[in-house]
């Protein structure tokens, strides 16, 4: 019997906010411990919360770029619990009407072994704006748990998935996709390692071609595309494993252990709190109008699919090149700056989704810290196509100037790569090889066309490289016929 | 000079006939003499209290005085008051100094007024004869085996004591009014939003609000000039223009200063439950109302007897939620030994709550929860919705409402803290206005004789349509220009 395995996800993405989510605090991360905790943030008695209005434009913004329902009247929700980093005793949320209703990522999910890539449409059932909670600090002061209420307060917006997705593939795509999004749009920072994205996955196992959903298990807080792979995968297999075994799944929140690759149940759902959601009295409801929406709509850059279209249509460039430069919104703007100074479309498109995408990637860096700015490359490639360097040439200016050898010209020059443009040099090399080869002269005027490149290759040897290959097919050709 | 009025203080003041200090200190004086006894203060600090009161002379001097400016007056101990003692009557509070001001403290502050100190209070505002005060109980300045009312007791007896100017209250199911007709006091409720709740600890929060009380209507409009107004820190805080809440005063002068005012008077606030005595002044008091030229008609408010469920259900529920902060990890009382964290939970709240405040915490819990919201916290905010129906419907037919504020004067300390629900059904005629959002007032009325013991002040309870707090001040000054039940004072020596 065939196995299927169903997953829907729950993201946390902290918002670009100047300031908390229901007060004026900062949200700079790493501050000393309880410096960005007003008197809000600690929830002294007597302070109330007052929504940022920043934070509901973010969530504006995530709606329409999934082209989800807004809802026109939403509710900030009390889910009560006690633990010492959440200060009031219960955390602001959403609960039966969040700010952002149905919509829909398409993924695109990268090819694996036999099995091409292929899209594939996740449905969102919801996001919502709710308040983050404090940090405990254990053995902060000697043994003793300390409290920290810098992040109390920061804003996130919940986006959770409907169970559509099959393989732990499709989920990281899905993960990648959205982590992607949310940067492209301005509404977080996509910083992983300091939690501004962080991800919950449901998975349950079922037997293939049954419409009733298992049991489902949630690992929380993967913070890693990696781990979120390992973990599911790890989860599927142990799942699977205990039906087979006669076993029974019990829903349950599990925690992922890098060291061991293991799943862990942390608490089952039976021992699990009421949260007791009842609308906070301190906020009224979240009214948003056509106005509001259209004046955000007004302010969201261009979407990732508008503008692989578009350069599809203005550059004419395939759709795996537009794939690629519009992965990411820095990629997209660095290619578009690299044209505007004045690099040919095509050639800028060869050299970002190339050279430049393996530069970053051998170092692990993103677009907005690449060693070489796109004018510079620009700069570079119209050496290129004015005959300057040749294309291998360029490659190795490159090199030089992302390890901040200088820019394209002082590098050509340092390194001595400037073609040669004198044909009279040219035509001087070309007579020394012609006058070294006779045999293959005889063989190219024989019919064999091979020689011809042949003794390409012997010239180009003999100028090193500085020749210009175009001008020495040309020269070649006229002393050969002639 | 204990009795007159915050406008005779302030010309008097502004006359240079006395300084700030001077006044301030003869409330001081007597407050060392008689709070001992009457307990209406928890905290007092002479020091900065007079640095406010030299601070308000030095202020007279350079002539930009406000009309409150140098006046002494009591705040119920809910307020947050920078560098004050702010215990909201708890054990679980005791020992909390507050680090900033609430909005209605920083109010007073620019008026330039004078803080005598905190005032007593049931506990988180839980209580209808502040016998749930960690602080001990409150004497009624009229007779001292009798409560002042709750919640605002400490404030109401600071007032009918003479001990301050006037005082500040808040008011969830009452808790302005009730002490009030219970002390002899004028005191009201605004609408829910006209005063800003920041900084001021919450119990429920969609039915708290502050207000004033002090001797007098006229007192209460001077004081809600300085108290209401927008606040961006409260999200329910109205975004009105400002208004003077005197305006109304003194408007028409001819015999009838009322002629044309339609008075309802709801017949649910005149069954059984009144007692006789009270019933007897009320009708008195309208009487007086008819000579003054206003019109009474006869109203119904039908879902007047599910306020007391409904606000059992709602004000718990919110109050659950409200209370969860004080889990002793950040201030507050923490027990003093425990095992882990849920140890520490369990002991510092069961210590450091009363007996009332956790009967209600259980209350919210329950409602709350899953399998039960439905039937109860959902259910209530419908029925509510019907209440505030009621007086939608009641306003088209009349311009005030009025009726007793509490079916009895005041009961003897003990009597009632055994039963709660009989303690709950003190505020049977005041909590429809709080879950419609309305504002509410209470003005002496009279006397009422108990049956073996004094004559104990009665309240009239004027109830009016959202925002209409001038009105209803003029509606109750008008009263208080024939009648001199809001000057008498009670002899403390006797009492």
């Amino acid at each position: 019997m065939e196995w299927e395995v169903v997953i829907g996800l729950e993201t946390h993405t902290q918002l670009q906010t100047n300031t908390k989510i229901f007060s004026g605090a900062p949200i700079k991360y790493g501050a000393e411990p309880n410096t960005q905790a007003c008197e809000v943030s600690i929830a002294l008695p007597g302070v109330l919360p007052v929504l940022n209005k920043q934070a509901v434009e973010c969530a504006i913004k995530f709606g329409l770029a999934i082209n989800a329902e807004i809802a026109q009247r939403s509710v900030f929700a009390r889910k009560n619990y006690f633990y010492p980093d959440l200060p009031k005793g219960y955390q602001i949320s959403q609960f039966e009407l969040p700010v952002v209703g149905k919509g829909a990522v398409t993924i695109q999910v990268p090819a694996q072994g036999k099995k091409p890539a292929y899209e594939k449409v996740i449905n969102i059932t919801r996001a919502h704006l709710e308040e983050d909670a404090g940090k405990s600090v254990h053995g902060a002061v000697e043994g003793m748990s300390g409290i920290d209420l810098n992040r109390a307060g920061t804003p996130l917006l919940e986006i959770v998935t409907e169970p559509d997705m099959r393989s732990a593939a499709e989920a990281v795509a899905y993960a990648k996709q959205l982590h992607e999004l949310v940067q492209w749009i301005g509404i977080c920072d996509g910083n992983m390692q300091e939690g501004s994205f962080r991800c919950d996955v449901n998975v349950s196992v079922r037997h293939k071609g049954s419409e009733k959903l298992g049991t489902r298990r949630e690992i929380k807080n993967l913070n890693s595309f990696k781990f979120m792979q390992q973990a599911i995968e790890y989860e599927t297999r142990w799942q699977i494993e205990t039906l087979e075994d006669g076993g029974s799944i019990h829903q349950a929140t599990v925690l992922f252990n890098p060291d061991t690759g293991e799943t862990r149940a942390m608490r089952s759902k039976e021992e699990a709190n009421d949260y007791r959601y009842f609308p906070d009295p301190d906020l009224l409801p979240l009214m948003i109008s056509a106005e509001d929406k259209a004046r955000v709509q007004a302010s969201m850059p261009e979407l990732p699919e508008a503008m692989k279209a578009r350069f599809e249509a203005e550059y004419g460039l395939s759709s795996y090149d537009t794939g690629a430069l519009t992965s990411s919104r820095g990629l997209a703007d660095y290619f578009v700056a690299t044209v505007k100074a004045g690099a040919e479309a095509k050639q800028a498109a060869n050299w970002v989704t190339g050279n430049v995408s393996a530069k970053l990637n051998a170092e692990d860096k993103s677009i907005s810290s690449s060693a070489v700015p796109a004018e510079a490359l620009a700069q570079l490639l119209h050496r290129i196509t004015d005959g300057t360097i040749s294309n291998n040439a360029a490659k190795e200016v490159f090199e030089a100037m992302w390890i901040g050898e200088g820019n394209a010209d002082a590098i050509i020059e340092a390194k001595g790569l400037k073609q040669m443009s004198d044909s009279g040099a040219v035509e001087a090399i070309i007579d020394e090889v012609l006058a070294a080869n006779v045999a293959m002269v005889e063989e190219y005027k024989a019919g064999k066309e091979k020689a011809f490149n042949a003794l390409v290759g012997q010239i180009m040897k003999a100028s090193k490289g500085k020749a210009n290959p175009a001008q020495v097919n040309d020269l070649l050709m006229k002393k050969l016929k002639a | 000079m204990i009795n007159s009025s915050l406008k005779q203080l302030a010309s008097m003041l502004q006359a240079k006939k006395i300084s700030s200090v001077e006044l301030t200190q003869s409330f001081l004086t007597r407050i060392t003499q008689y709070n001992p006894s009457i307990n209406a203060y928890i905290a007092l600090d002479e020091g900065k209290t007079l640095a406010q009161a030299k601070a308000a002379d030095v202020r007279i001097a350079a002539g930009n005085a406000t009309a409150l400016t140098g006046i002494p007056l009591a705040q119920k101990d809910i307020f947050c008051a920078q560098g004050w003692q702010t215990t909201c009557g708890s054990k679980m509070l005791a020992n909390f100094i507050a680090p900033y001001d609430a909005h209605v403290i920083t109010q007073f502050d620019q008026a330039g007024a004078v803080n005598l100190g905190k005032t007593n209070m049931d506990e988180f505002a839980m209580g209808s004869s502040n016998e749930t005060s960690y602080f001990g109980g409150v004497k009624n300045p009229w007779s001292f085996d009798h409560v002042p009312g709750g919640s605002s007791g400490g404030s109401a007896a600071a007032v009918a004591a003479r001990l301050c100017a006037a005082a500040t209250g808040t008011d969830t199911g009452g808790s302005i009014r009730q002490p009030a007709s219970l002390c002899g006091l004028t005191g009201l409720k605004p609408s829910y939003g006209v005063v800003s709740r920041y900084g001021m600890i919450a119990f429920a929060s969609s039915l708290d609000q502050a207000g004033p009380m002090a001797k007098s209507a006229e007192d209460c409009a001077l004081m809600m000039n300085v108290m209401a107004g927008f606040d961006e820190r409260d999200s329910t805080s109205l975004q009105r223009d400002k208004e003077d809440y005197s305006r109304e005063l003194n408007k028409p002068q001819t015999d009838q200063p009322l002629l044309g005012l339609k008075i309802g008077l709801p017949k649910e606030f005149f069954a059984e439950g009144l007692d006789a005595s009270v019933a007897q002044v009320i009708t008195a008091a309208i009487d007086v109302y008819k000579k003054l030229g206003a019109q009474i008609i006869d109203i119904s408010l039908p879902n007047t007897g599910l306020s007391i469920p409904v606000y059992y259900v709602l004000a718990p529920a919110e109050a659950s939620s409200n209370l969860s902060r004080y889990d002793g990890v950040r201030y507050g009382h923490r027990a003093a030994e425990y095992t882990d964290l849920n140890d520490m939970y369990n002991k510092s709240r069961a210590e450091g709550f009363g007996a009332e405040v956790k009967r209600r915490i259980l209350i919210g819990t329950y409602v709350l929860s899953a399998g039960y919201y439905d039937a109860y916290y959902l259910k209530a905010q419908q029925i509510r919705r019907l209440i505030a129906q009621d007086f939608i419907e009641a306003f088209k037919q009349c311009d005030v409402i009025m009726g007793p504020a509490a079916p009895s004067t005041a009961f003897k300390a003990g009597e009632k803290v055994d039963d709660p629900v009989a303690m709950y059904l003190q505020d049977i005629y005041t909590i429809s206005t709080n879950l419609a959002g309305l504002p509410g007032m209470s003005l002496p009325a009279g006397f009422a004789q108990a049956k073996d013991g004094p004559a104990l002040p009665v309240g009239l309870q004027i109830i009016g349509n959202y925002f209409d707090e001038a009105r209803m001040l003029n509606v109750a000054h008008q009263y208080q220009q024939v009648t001199d039940w809001h000057q008498q004072m009670p002899d403390l020596k006797r009492a």
